[in-house]
């Protein structure tokens, strides 16, 4: 089956818009003491590790990274064939800690809702903040995120994919339209 | 995977699927508030129609770690004393509106039965002499967190295999992930059927001691008629029995393995029981992981939606 699919984000592209990122969390939360990073598995997790990087090269300090997995928390675990699920490594309590999450696409925000359950469950953060690679709108929740790498308006009928070095390969993000 | 039944029934692909969520299930064990509420809204209804209070609690605590909720049955207070037929009962406690069902009974081939007869899934706690899978899971679940892998590992079974449903299990098991294994007993101890098992069989345990990366040790099981071959008590210890001197000359990272209750002194000397390559706790709280796993591929596949 033929479908559309053009690159909306190339790697120099992903690149400047998680140096920008983390340039924001830095200045958004003036400094970096108490925060924590936490990726969403998968691409989530290299995301993240790639904004703490860069933090460390703004500010000159390690901020503490993790990886936080929703499989558990969702709430259509009948109606989606199930995925494997994956890691959740929480560095250092949360309690009182500055929470950033990490995720690749904003969509229904179902994610997201998950994410903030599970946290709940692992301690009590003074504060959750969300950055993502693409928002592509279609919330069915009221979630929205702090720090945005490109938001892509979408027809529900597209699909996002958001390709990394790490786990794909490459770096980009395409945009695949039905046939 | 619509019912969890023996251990011949999976692929190594689903095994190490199993596996690795059942390690995600550890670190949920770990965490200050070790429940998720993946499964709410389900019942599990423990059936066990032979005494078992760690396998029947373990099914307990995975279940209520995922948030379903449990109904547990046992014998000497049910119906089952007033005549009422297996079938009535299981259909009587399905009607109740449970989502999946653990049986354990002594006959071989009833948790079959179970799920043919309700429909619903049904994971074997354990049937006769003839399998205990998730007790498969978890050993392997517990040499692969230890050792790191399965696969090419030299994994021993000693003692009374003929009555044993924790070695065909294990057998089948390990062998799917690539485990040699070898069973080590006296030939009176040895089902009929072991030709077909995918394992060597010798009945000298000095003869492949210093071999093994793993020693898995069975209870005799004096209720199942195990151990009657033998004189004494010192007399299986001596020649099937984890000693001091055995347990030295194993190799440094060699690991021993029990499904409990030891039976010190007979299966396993006590000094060996303590020692932190002996991983029975290890095992009880992989075995709570590993089911997790289970029921929540049972019930949170889409073919059970």
């Amino acid at each position: 089956m033929p479908t559309k699919r053009h690159r909306v984000l190339d790697a120099a592209d992903i690149d400047r818009a998680l140096r920008r990122i983390a340039h924001e969390i830095v200045e958004r939360e003036r400094g970096v003491d108490d925060l924590v990073i936490l990726g969403i598995p998968t691409r989530g997790v290299p995301l993240a590790r790639r904004i703490a990087a860069a933090i460390a090269e703004i500010e000159g300090t390690d901020v503490p990274l993790g990886s936080l997995d929703v499989g558990l928390y969702r709430d259509d675990l009948d109606a989606r064939p199930r995925v494997a699920l994956g890691p959740t490594e929480i560095p250092v309590p949360l309690d009182g800690r500055r929470v950033v999450l990490v995720d690749d696409v904003l969509y229904t925000g179902r994610t997201i809702r998950a994410a903030l359950d599970a946290l709940a469950d692992l301690g009590r953060p003074a504060r959750v903040r969300l950055a993502v690679l693409v928002d592509r709108g279609h919330r069915e929740l009221p979630i929205r995120p702090d720090h945005v790498g490109k938001n892509l308006p979408t027809a529900p009928t597209e699909r996002v994919t958001v390709h990394l070095e790490e786990i794909d390969g490459e770096d980009a993000v395409y945009v695949e339209e039905p046939a | 995977m619509k019912s969890f039944l023996d251990s011949e029934q999976l692929d190594r692909p689903t095994l190490e699927r199993l596996l690795d969520d059942a390690d995600r299930f550890r670190e949920v064990l770990e965490r200050p508030i070790a429940k998720v509420p993946t499964l709410r809204g389900k019942t599990v209804a423990t059936l066990f129609f032979e005494p078992s209070t760690r396998t029947r609690l373990s099914f307990e605590r995975a279940a209520k770690a995922l948030s379903a909720d449990t109904m547990s049955f046992s014998p000497g207070t049910s119906s089952l004393s007033k005549g009422e037929s297996l079938k009535d009962t299981v259909q009587t406690i399905a009607a109740m509106g449970a989502d999946l069902l653990v049986v354990r009974h002594r006959s071989v081939g009833a948790p079959a039965r179970v799920a043919a007869w309700t429909g619903l899934p049904v994971v074997n706690g354990g049937d006769g002499a003839h399998q205990h899978p998730t007790q498969g899971l978890l050993d392997a679940l517990t040499i692969r967190r230890a050792l790191g892998r399965v696969e090419g590992l030299r994994v021993a079974i000693v003692g009374d295999i003929a009555h044993s449903r924790v070695a065909r299990s294990g057998v089948f098991t390990l062998a799917t992930l690539g485990a040699q294994v070898v069973l080590v007993a006296p030939r009176t101890l040895l089902p009929v059927s072991v030709e077909g098992w995918p394992c060597e069989v010798t009945t000298d345990f000095d003869e492949v001691l210093e071999t093994l990366d793993v020693v898995y040790l069975l209870r005799v099981q004096t209720e199942r008629g195990g151990a009657t071959v033998f004189p004494s008590v010192r007399e299986y210890l001596r020649r099937y029995g984890m000693t001091r001197q055995r347990f030295a000359r194993l190799g440094p990272d060699a690991v021993v393995l029990h499904p409990g209750p030891m039976n010190r002194g007979v299966e396993i000397e006590a000094a060996v029981a303590d020692d932190p390559r002996a991983l029975v706790l290890e095992q009880v709280t992989n075995g709570v992981a590993a089911r997790m796993s289970v029921l929540y591929h049972l019930l949170g596949s889409p073919e059970h939606a």
